[in-house]
């Protein structure tokens, strides 16, 4: 369960002053569900999503995250989520084993437990065949699943992805759509951000459209097509944030 | 505190930077060949090139003596020196190492020394060149001969002792041991070099694991992770420590074994009469006493370097401002290497001076137990403050994310 309450973010910048980056940021996503963060570019949407996962600390309002405070108690909550995001970088001289298992480690795993958790997700995303690469030498499909072997390597309850596909080809943007949608069925909390309609469309069963630092508009799909009167997603996320 | 985590963060930037190619460069070769170079290289190359420069014979010019044909013909009777046709820019020709120097004869010269009336004899030459200085050497080793033969002469004449113009004899005799000797001569080029590869070893392990960390978009992967910033700066400055340390400790294995082969080469080459600035000997305590000292100084460094990394975005941005470092080291190191430089209390608390200076008086068997622990202490204090600053800025979310 993730319950974001009142979310505020400042930056402090030489040149423009104090910038508001998130502002006053509400929103609930409950286990089994996709929420999707949908906004351009500066839309406040990786600060948001950095705040859940406490890589940030809100400069005002405070996130719920697996029964967690993410201002009072963000190891707790760390321990408990999955972060995945393009700035989410593998070390490069690490093989993808010893990526995994550094990481399984700092989530506290013992050793038996954490040697099953690798056999399992190694398996069931078909690593073992690179497992002793280093993250260096593997393609973009296969760094993608490294990255997705690292976060659930401790089995968190919920999952946070921050434009996850960005830079991405059409087959390891399927990888990781199919990879949350499992997220979902496997009764995760799952909140991801994006830019791109179809993705929206095709996973989120909640969606946020944030602009500004503001969330302009939340609902289903459905809902948020009957409160504008557009059919198309596009028109209205421009729609949205043009009024 | 979690010395768990603290650990597991350790041993994988241990993992890491041991399969970096550039981090083993500056970590294990750079201090392994550095020393030899110094010793035996250096060595090897000044025998060679003041072994060509001797075996040459330098050409010299005579001016005047037209008067003097005799002593003008004993100067062209020398084998180890070539006189060469007076020309009128001869200290053109000398500054142009045509020539190696020319020595004017005063006009009556050959009387004046008969009538045993005083004259002066120049000697013109190329100050601080090497080869000029040979030829110049030589010609006034030729008129001291004559010089001191004519004094021989005059009081034979008169039927006077040989000992009359010079009734005693001066004796320098050094009673200093050996090691104490070589020590003042080299012994401020020994810690002076430590210290810099303290610095250099932590140097690209540092920046790497922080800037490098930000460049390549792996800090973020790791701020994920439920391990603590405290925890997470305390393994990596660990790594960056360990570097700091294992490229002091083979700069020091390195500088004594290479004094030793060092010391034999020369002592062979000149059977047994080195000079004493060569017998330099460094024992096992004055390793493990600089060791001690430099520690200090290794954590000092590795978190200051630490410290001034995380701030930059990029590695390029770290080494910009890791450059000027340098600098600020190098200098107390070469101001330990001035003459008259002497540690005292005061210059105890000044960092890297003080390790400098001590570590010079470690090497020519000096311990001063006092200033040795006070320079423990205050390194050990500048250390903890560089950590603390470390620890603080891994804290801080404009340093971490600083776009």
């Amino acid at each position: 369960m993730i319950e974001a309450l009142h979310l505020v973010k400042r930056f402090r910048d030489k040149k423009r002053g104090e910038i508001c980056a998130v502002n006053d940021v509400s929103f609930s996503c409950r286990p089994g569900e996709i929420y999707g963060l949908l906004g351009a570019n500066g839309a406040g949407k990786t600060t948001t999503l950095r705040m859940l996962a406490t890589i940030l600390a809100p400069s005002e309002g405070t996130a719920i995250v697996a029964g967690y405070d993410v201002v009072k108690e963000p190891q707790m909550v760390r321990s408990r989520v999955g972060f995945l995001s393009t700035a989410t970088a593998l070390y490069g001289r690490l093989s993808a084993q010893e990526m995994v298992e550094y990481f399984g480690r700092l989530y506290g795993l013992d050793e038996p437990t954490l040697g099953r958790r690798i056999d399992e997700i190694f398996t069931r995303l078909e690593m073992n065949d690179f497992r002793d690469r280093r993250c260096d030498k593997l393609s973009t499909g296969m760094k993608q699943k490294v990255s997705i072997a690292r976060t659930l390597v401790h089995d968190p309850s919920v999952m946070i992805f921050d434009e996850p596909t960005v830079g991405l080809d059409v087959m390891a943007s399927r990888t990781i759509a199919g990879f949350i949608r499992e997220c979902r069925d496997n009764g995760k909390t799952v909140v991801f951000s994006t830019h791109v309609m179809s993705e929206v469309q095709k996973l989120c069963d909640h969606i946020g459209i944030i602009h500004g630092g503001k969330l302009l508009a939340a609902g289903t799909l459905s809902e948020l097509r009957a409160q504008f009167g557009i059919h198309d997603l596009e028109d209205l996320f421009v729609k949205v944030v043009e009024s | 505190m979690s010395l768990r985590n603290i650990g597991i963060v350790y041993r994988k930037e241990l993992v890491d930077s041991l399969r970096d190619r550039r981090t083993l460069v500056s970590m294990i070769v750079v201090p392994l060949l550095i020393m030899p170079l110094l010793t035996i290289g250096m060595g090897a190359l000044s025998i060679l090139l003041v072994g060509e420069a001797m075996k040459e014979v330098p050409q010299v010019m005579i001016l005047g003596g037209e008067d003097s044909p005799q002593v003008v013909a004993d100067l062209k009777q020398l084998k180890d020196v070539q006189i060469v046709p007076t020309k009128a820019d001869y200290a053109d020709e000398i500054s142009d190492k045509k020539i190696r120097a020319a020595v004017e004869i005063p006009p009556g010269f050959e009387a004046k020394l008969a009538a045993g009336e005083s004259s002066t004899v120049k000697i013109y030459m190329y100050e601080g060149e090497l080869k000029s200085g040979f030829g110049a050497d030589r010609l006034q080793r030729f008129f001291r001969e004559l010089r001191d033969n004519s004094i021989r002469e005059n009081l034979k004449a008169r039927h006077l002792p040989d000992n009359l113009a010079r009734p005693f004899d001066i004796l320098e005799q050094n009673v200093a041991p050996p090691e104490k000797v070589g020590g003042a001569i080299l012994g401020g080029l020994v810690p002076y070099f430590v210290i810099l590869l303290c610095l250099t070893g932590a140097m690209y392990p540092a920046m790497d694991l922080t800037a490098g960390e930000k460049e390549r978009g792996t800090i973020e992967t790791i701020l994920c992770s439920p391990v603590s910033r405290t925890h997470l700066v305390l393994g990596k400055f660990l790594m960056v420590l360990t570097a700091s340390i294992a490229t002091a400790i083979l700069a020091i294995t390195s500088m004594a074994l290479s004094f030793g082969a060092g010391k034999k080469m020369l002592l062979g080459v000149t059977h047994g009469t080195a000079d004493a600035a060569l017998q330099i000997t460094i024992t096992g305590k004055a390793i493990v006493s600089i060791f001690c000292v430099v520690l200090p100084l290794a954590v000092f460094f590795s978190a200051a370097l630490l410290a001034l990394s995380i701030f930059a975005k990029s590695f390029k941005e770290a080494q910009s401002y890791i450059s000027p470092l340098m600098i600020v080291v190098v200098m107390p190191a070469v101001a330990a290497l001035l003459p008259g430089v002497e540690l005292n209390a005061a210059l105890a608390l000044i960092p890297v001076l003080n390790t400098s200076l001590v570590s010079k008086e470690i090497i020519t068997g000096t311990y001063h137990w006092n200033l040795i622990a006070l320079i423990f202490l205050s390194s050990s204090v500048y250390a903890a403050i560089a950590i603390a600053i470390a620890v603080k800025l891994f804290q801080r979310e404009d340093v971490l994310f600083r776009t």
